[in-house]
Parts: structure tokens; sequence; C-alpha cells
């Protein structure tokens, strides 16, 4: 099974500067620890106390995951995986 | 450190505040790969509505992201507006934060400063404000 997860700029100090990388896992939950077993402490980037970070927004396909089950989120073979920066902020 | 942006860019997001007004306004100017120039003026939709917040969509986010790829482009400058305070990063500006290339633009339109503006630019990177000179083409 493979996977394939885009990784956004600002995380590509974890994957040696790779746009792109492959990782396995049959929820979204299983894909993040094996992306943190391959590339060690981006799973705290995208995690915090357990679940996702407000900061992130994480895709399957072209889904946002938090429509498709958050970290329960299946997966399959072929799917693809986008990782990106929230965009946003305020003055409060 | 600078931002180098035409008149024309700095007047159509400074009008997009006033029409947004009294929520902050939000959005990108893309350029191309490597160039670090600002030439495509795109406004976002603001999803929180919000005097004090704004968001992009996430499906507009991916969007966005798809498209600039796709045209070998990238973000350049990131801007919203402060429609009540200064036109400086707040803490959850900084928190937000995640395009450590992009300049980080914020204009304020606030009604004690009028009809003067603010339109002051600045790098965010690992939680760090840097302000930088922003230099106005005509």
């Amino acid at each position: 099974m493979s996977i394939e997860v885009r990784i956004p700029t600002i995380l590509r100090p974890y994957t040696k500067d790779e746009k792109s990388v492959e990782a396995d896992g049959s929820t979204l939950s299983a894909l993040i620890t094996d992306l943190d077993a391959k590339y060690s402490g981006l799973g705290e980037r995208l995690l915090e106390n357990g679940a996702l970070r407000r900061f992130i927004n994480i895709y399957i396909n072209d889904e946002d995951v938090r429509f498709l089950g958050g970290l329960e989120a299946p997966l399959k073979d072929g799917d693809s995986v986008t990782i990106l920066p929230a965009v946003a902020g305020g003055s409060n | 450190m600078a931002l180098t942006i035409s008149r024309a860019i700095v007047d159509a997001i400074l009008e997009q505040s006033r029409a947004e007004y009294p929520d902050e306004c939000c959005g990108v100017i893309l350029g191309p790969v490597g160039a670090d120039t600002p030439v495509r003026h795109k406004p976002m939709i603001n999803a929180a509505h919000s005097p004090t917040f704004y968001e992009f969509e996430p499906k507009d986010l991916l969007a966005l992201y798809r498209e600039v790829d796709d045209k070998d482009e990238e973000i350049v400058v990131i801007y919203h507006s402060h429609t009540e305070t200064e036109a400086y990063p707040s803490r959850t500006d900084i928190a937000y934060a995640g395009e450590p290339g992009a300049h980080y633009v914020l204009v304020s339109t606030r009604e004690e400063i009028a009809p003067a503006t603010e339109f002051r630019s600045y790098r965010i990177i690992d939680g760090v404000v840097t302000e930088e000179e922003v230099s106005i083409t005509e």
C-alpha cells in the first residue's frame, strides 16, 4: 500500500526538502504514525494531544479530512494526501 | 528585505478593505516561482466573516495551492486587513503564519487615522516578526 503525501514548505525541513513523500496506513491516524516513524518530529507538527492541529489542513484527494472522519478517515492504495498550513489570523 | 509592489495592487487591497468593512478582508498576490515579485492579485473570501478574524475556506485554500502549482507560481504575499487596529501582526497572526517564504502584508483602514491608511509588510518565521520596507511602484 502506498499513499502519496504532499508536504508544505514549512514542514519540508522534516522531509529533507522533499515536496512529496510516500507513506502507508489504512487510516489517517495510521498514516501519520508511519510518517512520524520515517520523518521524526513530523507527527507532532500535525497532532496536538492526539487531535489534528487547528493550524493545519489535511485533505484526502480533494476532500477536507474534517468531513471524512478526521483521524479515522479511511485510506486506500493510490490515495493522495495533501497537507497545507491554514491561512488565517486576525486582530483578535 | 523589502517588498516591491505596484500602486494598482495596493489601491485594490485598500479598496477591498473598505468594501468589506467591518469584516477583515484577505487575499494573496501570486508571482512566478523564485522571482519574489507580486504580480497577480487574488482576493479571497474571509470564511470567518468577522471583524476580528479571517480564514481562507479550506476548499478555497486547496484550490489556490493547486492553481499556483499548475501555473508555476508561488504565493508571494498573504494579506489581510485590520479594521480597528494597527497594521501589525497580532498574536493570532503570528501563531497561524505558515508560509516562511511569504511576505505577510497587513493593512489598516481604521477610522482614527482616516483618510490615511497603513500598508505594512512583515516576514513571520518561527514566531519571529520582522518588518520590512515597502516600495510602491507607480
